[in-house]
């Protein structure tokens, strides 16, 4: 900023450290559990099936293909998909790719999730004062330049991933109404609706608990005492969500991936789904 | 506490190098007070930079086992002394000797900040009025004690030498004290943007992890700051709005 470099020692080498401690743990586990997540979500969103269940006169719908634009099970809004939809003919066709860019995009550009990444995956750096890849030295981008720039889009898929929770709580609340064996409606609670009840609310927590959102609803306010009651309480509650982000993000990721799991294993057979009421 | 061992980093920017101490660690002591004890049993001529010794003035910063830390808050209890204590000086500052770096560069960029600029006295003595929750925020900020623990840790300075076209966490601190502020009326963003570089930040939030204030400096201060920065820069339907939005 002073426009003037410092004569410093030469940059240190890859992981080079004097850290006694086991500074490589956090990232290996982030790094660990993230792909864990990509595998698994990619290889569900493949299948095309057994992303619904209605055994017993259940109603459950996994999250990976929700809401389903276009699709075979009952829970499609607008029927199978149609001819006029381009679809490369190299990849099967599945209602999950049409949405899961949104969540997947907002988890991508999430201000936790990229300190996050840039260290496991890229050793940007591994840990703190901890020697980084040699190669990058002088060359360091970040997100001044392109391609990290774009990171800033962050707010847009804030909205959008706003809009799934909505979806997801819709999809919980209808989790609780069981069809009849003479097809008629009736109030029931089953483990699946409690794994889908759970879902939104750690999804929400996660989502609601966003950087940009607290930016937006307050915190770009330098007199947030000037603002409305209800405002200054969304900031408040925003805030506090905020201070858990971390949390709420890797419960959201396991969870999200969980309900999919059990609805999976429910609708192949490979469980049992027990109705509680 | 037997004795512990030290290997403290000697030298000027010409060469260094590790020399071992060994001293009485007792009960209570921080690591201040052994660099101390060696200084007066067999190295008086170690340099190192320190003042308060209560974790208030910022000058003992050092790295004890790669660690950003200031001496003087980090116990000897705290630290595994079963292996050599290594006690190296600040990474991202060039070395004068020892333990002492040359912090100059961290005043140059603050002044170059743009400063504090209130708006009109809200009464006609001279006097303004704030809210008690408005100037909450920005109150964590000035807790800062400028120690640079935070510049040291942070990699863009560190690792990629971006001193000339990076601020750093420590200024974006200090911008964010003044742009959040209730009076204030400068527009410092695009001097953050192009001369602060805050988009060479990729959140690691080390800055956060090694601040001895426990200044929330990646979630309070900085991506606030990049938020902003989004809404004067980057985000065209904030622009829109601020088109037909009335000006103050």
């Amino acid at each position: 900023m002073t426009q003037s470099s410092l004569p410093l020692p030469q940059i240190r080498a890859l992981g080079e450290t004097r850290r006694q401690d086991a500074w490589w743990v956090q990232p290996l586990l982030v790094f660990l559990g993230f792909s864990a997540f990509i595998v698994y979500s990619t290889w569900a969103a493949f299948q095309a099936n057994h992303y619904w269940f209605a055994g017993g006169g259940a109603n459950y719908l996994s999250p990976f293909y929700s809401p389903e634009i276009f699709g075979t099970s009952p829970h499609a809004l607008f029927g199978p998909k149609p001819d006029w939809l381009p679809w490369p003919s190299f990849i099967p066709f599945s209602p999950a790719f049409l949405i899961l860019w949104a969540p997947g995009g907002f988890r991508f550009t999430c201000y936790y999730y990229r300190g996050a990444y840039y260290k496991a995956f890229w050793g940007d750096p591994f840990n703190c004062a901890v020697g980084e890849p040699g190669f990058r030295g002088k060359n360091y981008r970040g997100e001044h330049k392109f391609p990290l720039i774009l990171q800033n889009v962050h707010r847009y898929f804030f909205y959008i991933a706003a809009l799934f929770i909505v979806l997801l709580s819709y999809d919980a609340v209808i989790s609780y109404i069981w069809t009849t064996p003479d097809g008629g409606k009736t109030f029931g609670i089953g483990v699946g609706t409690l794994v889908l009840t759970v879902n939104p609310i750690l999804l929400g927590a996660y989502t609601f608990g966003c950087h940009s959102l607290r930016h937006l609803i307050g915190g770009k306010h330098d007199c947030i005492s000037s603002c409305s009651a209800a405002r200054q309480s969304a900031y408040g509650c925003v805030s506090a969500l905020n201070r858990r982000h971390m949390l709420w993000a890797w419960l959201s990721l396991f969870w999200v991936g969980f309900t999919d799991v059990y609805v999976r294993l429910c609708s192949m057979g490979v469980i049992t789904d027990l109705r509680i009421i | 506490m037997p004795p512990v061992t030290f290997r403290i980093s000697r030298g000027d920017k010409t060469s260094t190098e590790f020399r071992e101490y060994t001293t009485e660690a007792g009960e209570g002591m921080v690591v201040l007070d052994c660099v101390h004890q060696i200084q007066s049993e067999s190295a008086p001529d170690l340099a190192c930079r320190w003042n308060c010794k209560a974790g208030k003035c910022g000058s003992c910063s050092a790295e004890i086992n790669g660690q950003p830390r200031l001496m003087c808050m980090t116990r000897m209890d705290m630290i595994d002394t079963s292996q050599p204590v290594t006690i190296e000086p600040l990474k991202s500052f060039p070395l004068i000797r020892d333990l002492v770096t040359d912090v100059s560069w961290n005043y140059r960029v603050k002044k170059s900040i743009k400063p504090f600029k209130p708006r009109k006295p809200d009464a006609p003595d001279g006097t303004w009025r704030m809210q008690q929750k408005d100037v909450d925020r920005v109150q964590e900020f000035r807790k800062c004690i400028e120690c640079f623990l935070c510049q040291d840790v942070c990699h863009v300075l560190r690792d990629h030498h971006k001193h000339p076209e990076f601020a750093g966490p420590r200024h974006f601190v200090y911008t964010a004290a003044l742009e959040m502020h209730p009076l204030d009326t400068e527009d410092r963003l695009g001097q953050m943007k192009h001369e602060g570089g805050i988009g060479y930040c990729n959140i690691t939030k080390c800055c956060t992890k090694v601040c001895p204030e426990h200044i929330t400096i990646t979630d309070n201060a900085i991506i606030p700051l990049k938020e902003r920065v989004v809404d004067e820069f980057y985000d065209p339907l904030t622009r829109l709005f601020r088109m037909f939005k009335p000006k103050k």
